[in-house]
């Protein structure tokens, strides 16, 4: 309202026209064109089962949940300047929880993965009073122990198969073709959902305080954004998006055990993702998935190698590469396939 | 009593975790999520070198020791200062990193069984004192916990390096205008840091086992005895180990499935509790 005070006509010579106010540039015809055809993509996508080998569609739930749980890491730590190595604690939970629902409860299994992220989510209220009393780097290694308290509980829990983990029984009458055609379908829902959900949020007002928030905190607070909510906030929902990445993979899965479950490798590769990718944009996980998908793929034969050259790269990456592979497209060629950016019309 | 005085014992080997990671998180901010990997590495490199040279240990100890200094000065100089400022995301990744290449390093080299280093008479070695039997070589870490401990705290505040340390900690910029090379100042602190952590690695390699898999978890022991004891303060950090070690060996004798889960829930409980830790000194 205060700009309103600038356009006091002086005069009616010099009564500001429409077309004189500032106007705001939220889009590219790049964008839109990656919009639509990111559409048509899912279009084809969705039809993969009628289609495509079962192979295809395991692989596709694997990376799926890869990236889901790379896309709340960024989320956490690129704009909510939250880094942590526990984030594997959600996605146990939810592996868990699913289980726990299906095998127990006798919910629906598919079902049981939306549940099983809600109750990550609720859960993850009360540990965020414990890992919040930490910041920087011993957030991160605060929310490591948290993921071990939950590893080691569970694995004295003898119910759910203790250390040497269960099966997932619930499955067990669902014909197999069935079975892998809705879990493929319940990962791209899952995948399309993410990618919509963060940019709409980023997009929006909220979005633009946390932006705010990962920029400087405490500048932030003093323009009047509820810091402690907002942070919360985004530590719920990415525990949310993370035990649903956990519940998704032990569907397709079918086994589960806590050294599976709350590996930290979780965690590692979803850092090597969002470094690779470009941390703090959209994009990043999407091409950090990619290409992680693509050396797992090529390289994964080599074991330790293959771990030692992705703890390499992303080493490398962080120290000369930051703005990662999305970043520098942006920065080559002015690629933003999601902008969230505010620009001025010149 | 028994349970106290193992607890203590056990205690004595956590400090020598969690010295290295209180002096570099003391003088300038870095978390180094690789404590544990570097600890492992170091005591496979005493067990390597006992392989090789058929010295004794303590030889092969203080030879490790001037090379470690080496390592860690370097890494600070030419990896690390690159990853230091505000944001703690790129020194936490680059040293997450380090800690994923040396347990495959490891693993690659030693494969995953777990190994140890032969001290001897020593390691069986036990004495008899107030109803209980101590082994002399816990007994020795405990000891050598306390001297370096005093010998960090000695040093941090009474030496031209250690107000060096606690100058750039407290203001890196006005610290370089008053003609400090911070960049050098870290490199020394990191390499007291790696001499204390070769110091550990050695002697955990003598009293249980290594494998390339321990690290993480020794990563966490000394990250609570930090926290627990409050940052920057090395007595602190010497009190938390003890409190972390008397509440495993508690856990332990309860059920030795829940040892390691009561440490953890005892840190959690002191984060909520009084999140600052028992003794702070420096604000984070």
């Amino acid at each position: 309202m205060a700009i309103d005070v600038l356009h006091v006509p002086t005069g009616s010579a010099n009564l500001p026209h429409a077309s004189d106010e500032p106007q705001v540039l939220r889009s590219t015809p790049l964008a839109q064109a990656a919009l639509a055809g990111s559409v048509a993509l899912v279009g084809i996508a969705a039809t993969l089962p009628l289609w495509g080998e079962s192979s295809w569609m395991r692989e596709f739930v694997e990376i799926a949940c890869y990236f889901v749980f790379a896309s709340m890491w960024n989320l956490l730590a690129g704009y909510g300047g939250m880094v942590s190595i526990g984030q594997q604690a959600f996605f146990g939970i939810g592996g868990y929880a699913m289980l726990a629902l299906a095998n127990f409860a006798g919910v629906n299994p598919f079902l049981a993965i939306a549940l099983a992220a809600m109750a990550a989510a609720v859960i993850a209220v009360p540990v965020s009073w414990v890992a919040f009393r930490l910041s920087g780097g011993y957030f991160a290694i605060g929310s490591w122990v948290i993921a071990e308290v939950f590893r080691l509980g569970i694995a004295n829990v003898s119910a759910v198969g203790g250390g040497s983990g269960t099966s997932l029984t619930a499955l067990r009458g669902i014909a197999k073709a069935t079975r892998e055609g809705v879990t493929y379908w319940v990962a791209l829902a899952a995948v399309v959902a993410c990618i919509a959900l963060v940019y709409a949020f980023l997009r929006s007002k909220q979005g633009l305080a946390l932006l705010a928030i990962r920029d400087n905190e405490t500048a932030a607070e003093s323009q009047g954004i509820a810091v402690r909510r907002m942070k919360l906030a985004v530590y719920v929902v990415a525990a949310f998006g993370t035990a649903l990445a956990g519940a998704l993979y032990f569907v397709g899965n079918l086994r589960i055990s806590p050294d599976a479950a709350f590996s930290v490798n979780w965690t590692a590769f979803a850092i090597f993702m969002v470094m690779i990718g470009g941390i703090g944009r959209i994009e990043g996980p999407i091409v950090g998935a990619l290409v992680f998908w693509a050396l797992n793929k090529f390289f994964s034969d080599y074991g330790t190698w293959y771990l030692l050259g992705i703890g390499l790269l992303a080493i490398v990456a962080t120290l000369f590469f930051r703005q990662g592979l999305a970043g520098w497209a942006q920065q080559r060629w002015g690629w933003e396939l999601f902008p969230t950016r505010r620009v001025l019309k010149p | 009593m028994d349970t106290l005085v193992q607890g203590l014992l056990l205690g004595g080997l956590y400090c020598l975790f969690a010295l290295g990671q209180s002096l570099m998180f003391g003088v300038m901010r870095l978390t180094n999520t690789a404590q544990g990997d570097f600890i492992v590495l170091a005591g496979f490199a005493a067990i390597a070198a006992a392989g090789l040279l058929a010295w004794h240990p303590a030889f092969i100890a203080l030879a490790l020791l001037p090379l470690a200094f080496v390592a860690g000065y370097g890494l600070q100089r030419w990896v690390l200062n690159g990853a230091l400022g505000r944001d703690p995301l790129p020194s936490l990744v680059v040293t997450f990193g380090l800690a994923i290449v040396i347990q495959n390093g490891l693993l690659q080299l030693f494969s995953a069984d777990p190994r140890s280093l032969d001290a001897g008479a020593l390691a069986t070695r036990s004495v008899a004192a107030g109803g209980t039997a101590v082994g002399v070589l816990p007994a020795l870490i405990f000891a050598i916990a306390l001297a370096a401990t005093a010998a960090l705290q000695w040093l941090f505040g009474r030496t031209r390096l250690g107000r060096a340390f606690r100058a750039v900690s407290d203001d890196r910029e006005i610290a370089e205008l008053m003609g400090l090379d911070a960049r050098k100042v870290y490199a020394f602190a990191t390499g007291i840091a790696f001499v204390l952590i070769a110091v550990a690695g050695v002697l955990q390699a003598m009293r249980t086992t290594v494998s390339p898999s321990d690290g993480p978890l020794l990563l966490l022991f000394a990250f609570e005895a930090v926290i627990i004891g409050g940052m920057g303060s090395f007595w602190g950090t010497f009190a938390g180990a003890m409190l972390l070690g008397i509440t495993q060996q508690i856990g332990f004798r309860l059920d030795p499935g829940w040892g390691i889960w009561l440490g953890h829930l005892v840190f959690l409980a002191v984060l909520v509790v009084r999140p600052q830790g028992l003794f702070p000194k420096t604000r984070g």
